[in-house]
């Protein structure tokens, strides 16, 4: 079980090459299967995760949540989804067209970008990246520019408004969300995240780093402009940020790319701090499964315990405890390990 | 120059990166909507960056994007957003005046000549390629090793730059 998936692709490339490719072509019609895969494994799991989130919130609200089409509900996103596809699509009449119809498109091709280094088993990612950790960060942040497209492109006072908050708070937090992974690429020596997988062998960062984990989540939080972090969207005073002016499949995509992304910087987490792939028994892509899915979980339930907080407190949250504290996780790791060496322990 | 008998897909992705780089880069001059400028900017950045990866300076290339492409375009576009004219889409026309023409094209032709001169007068290293496995370490040992002065040097010039633009946009408090 544990090589199942690189052997096929094993077996893959290789009835590739009997059939008369060169090991190049092979190499790249493989690369196209996985993000084939990768897109359909995406695209599947919103419709469970939809679900969860709507059970999850309903059952921190003492709700039943989705319960009339299948069993708990679970076929409630399916009609959803179906109810999307075949909504009308309304695109504003002073909005800036161009603009307007490719910032849902620029959003989830950058967050399905985010997949291309993240390690889904032993031996399993779409490119092992030397620099995979900070290909990981600097493709996040170019979602801030498919937002201000959305905001900019809507021609309306809430989009643009949406937008504007959401650039000033992921710009404030990818500072705190880079400084607090400094301290496990320190640790582990790489920013290979199958070295920093393999770095966890005996222990995971999460107990050398219990500080950059909390930092990294607030972080994180902020960075997918998730509640209680939500300004972006804020519905009871935006009516919905930069989403407003959006409507059937272009609303969707941004909902999928939100998704998307709550599921690669889960992944990445698990990959970072919690041992990625490594676990007893189970296959290691089946660890990865089961700890990203915990740290959605995680994610589901600060969003529906805490409220929203207000933009300023927002700011001034980052800048003045986020970066210091992580700043000093950066000193006291660099301590540590000063000192670890110096002690002869590593 | 360039062997067409030699015509690989290294070179076919090569071209089909500076392609999108120098649309980006005429993008930014030709459109007459500072907002698609901006966003043709964001385009060029990345068609750098792609360049960067592609010589397997993967640390560079990522450093181009999360700086120039995620961060300055942002801040760029944001501040065109923040002092717009009503009307976006005449916002970046040419200008008018002979004499910016006249001064704008002397500087490019100089730049052109210069880079030309720089391009063909190095002694290209004719060697076999051979890649970098830790570009990311051999940059390090030299940015906080043997240029570690000029490094920090550059951190206090910004640091200042910083200060001094926030006491330009706020002003100084007289008590």
């Amino acid at each position: 079980m544990e090589h199942l998936f690189t052997n096929l692709a094993a077996a893959f490339t290789g009835w590739m090459i009997t059939l008369g490719l060169s090991p190049v072509w092979a190499d790249i019609i493989l690369l196209l299967v996985k993000w084939i895969i990768i897109i359909t494994i995406i695209t599947l799991n919103i419709i469970v995760l939809i679900w969860l989130e709507r059970k999850v919130s309903a059952f921190f609200q003492e709700r039943l949540g989705p319960n009339r089409l299948g069993p708990f509900g679970i076929f409630q996103t399916i009609a959803d989804a179906i109810k999307l596809l075949t909504k009308e699509d309304i695109v504003p009449s002073a909005a800036d067209k161009l603009i307007f119809k490719t910032a849902p498109m620029f959003f989830i091709v950058v967050a399905v970008m985010l997949y291309t280094v993240i390690p889904l088993g032993q031996g399993m990612e779409v490119i092992n990246l030397n620099i995979g950790l900070l290909f990981f960060i600097s493709i996040g942040s170019l979602s801030t520019i498919a937002l201000l497209m959305a905001g900019w492109g809507s021609d309306n006072k809430w989009s643009l408004m949406g937008a504007v908050r959401s650039v000033a708070q992921m710009i404030s937090y990818e500072i705190p969300l880079a400084f607090s992974l400094l301290g496990v690429v320190m640790i582990s020596g790489s920013l290979n995240l199958q070295d920093i997988v393999a770095a966890q062998d005996n222990l995971w960062f999460i107990i050398l780093q219990p500080i950059a984990f909390i930092t990294y989540f607030i972080a994180a939080t902020a960075e997918l402009n998730r509640g209680p972090f939500d300004m972006p969207e804020a519905e009871q005073e935006l009516t919905g940020g930069a989403y407003t002016e959006y409507t059937g499949m272009r609303w969707a995509l941004f909902f999928l790319a939100e998704y998307t992304n709550l599921v690669a910087v889960s992944a990445l987490m698990a990959t970072v701090f919690l041992g990625g792939w490594q676990g007893p028994w189970l296959p290691s892509w089946l660890w990865i499964i089961i700890k990203t899915y915990g740290v959605i979980l995680v994610f589901f339930w600060v969003k529906w315990t805490f409220p929203r907080i207000r933009m300023d407190q927002l700011m001034s949250f980052s800048w003045k405890v986020l970066v210091p504290v992580s700043l000093g996780n950066i000193l006291l790791t660099g301590a540590g390990i000063y000192f670890c060496k110096w002690m002869g322990w590593c | 120059m360039f062997e067409f008998s030699a015509f690989s897909l290294y070179d076919a992705a090569f071209l089909a990166i500076g392609g999108v780089t120098i649309l980006g880069a005429l993008g930014v001059v030709l459109f007459r909507n500072i907002i698609y400028s901006a966003l043709s900017l964001v385009f060029t950045m990345l068609g750098v960056a792609a360049i960067y990866f592609q010589l397997n300076a993967g640390f560079l290339g990522a450093i181009q994007i999360l700086v120039y492409a995620g961060a300055i375009s942002v801040l760029i576009i944001f501040a065109v957003m923040l002092l717009m004219d009503k009307d976006a889409r005449r916002t970046n026309l040419p200008t008018p005046r002979t004499k910016a023409w006249f001064a704008g094209g002397t500087i490019t032709m100089m730049m052109l000549a210069s880079i030309i001169a720089a391009v063909g007068f190095t002694e290209w290293p004719k060697t076999a390629l051979q890649g970098v496995d830790n570009s990311v370490g051999m940059l390090a040992e030299l940015m906080l090793g043997d240029y570690v002065i000029a490094f920090e040097a550059a951190a206090i010039l910004l640091l200042v730059a910083v200060i001094g633009a926030i006491i330009l946009a706020k002003g100084v408090e007289n008590r």
